[in-house]
């Protein structure tokens, strides 16, 4: 799980366009435009996945995890690059993704699936 | 204390929202653990390109690059190295 203040997002924003290209993906863009409420989520999104991932030390960019958020489609996770390889280093098949906003933030919860039950 | 280590620490009290001040934390402190959130250490890297002139490569994005004021001057160090 991982929550997000807005003003967190709009610090970063003054930041202009370098913030946006370093963190979010094309696609995660053309949704959020510059809307610090869901960048806010795409970010949690990426911060709880990491978690959820158990990344320890390793160089993972926030653009190797994409928040997915279709109109008429449950948000999902798209895992690219080192976020994908330490998924399947993980052992991890599948993840999910809820994402809510509050007033002042926005959270996230991951969960990760290693498999069928057994 | 040297002049990039004075630098680091007015750019993490400008951008790392401590909930304690920068100067009763040590350079080994946890910033992480200090209550430095996940974003706030990006605004601390993005505020860090600024002030150094510096950009941080894919390969130091992980947490011990950023969870200290040691672990950053390290960085920092390296990454002028590299431009000079």
């Amino acid at each position: 799980m991982d929550l997000v203040d807005y003003d967190e997002i709009a610090e970063a924003l003054r930041r202009g366009d370098r913030y946006l290209r370093r963190i979010y993906t094309d696609e995660e863009l053309d949704v959020c435009g510059a809307n610090p409420r869901l960048l806010a989520a795409c970010f949690a999104a990426k911060e709880a996945a990491m978690k959820a991932l158990s990344r320890t030390d390793q160089p993972i960019p926030w653009r190797s995890i994409e928040l997915r958020m279709r109109p008429g489609s449950q948000p999902s996770l798209e895992l690219t690059g080192a976020a994908a390889s330490l998924a399947q280093e993980r052992g991890v098949t599948g993840l999910s993704v809820s994402v809510t906003h509050g007033s002042h933030s926005a959270a996230a919860v991951v969960l990760a699936s290693t498999g069928g039950l057994s | 204390m040297s002049a990039l280590a004075e630098e680091i620490r007015r750019v993490l009290r400008d951008h790392a929202r401590l909930p304690v001040d920068i100067d009763s934390i040590d350079d080994q402190t946890d910033l992480f653990r200090a209550g430095m959130s996940s974003h706030a250490s990006v605004n601390v890297m993005l505020a860090l390109e600024d002030a150094f002139d510096i950009e941080f490569p894919d390969s130091m994005l992980k947490r011990s690059v950023f969870e200290s004021v040691a672990g950053i001057d390290a960085a920092v160090q390296e990454l002028q190295k590299r431009a000079a």
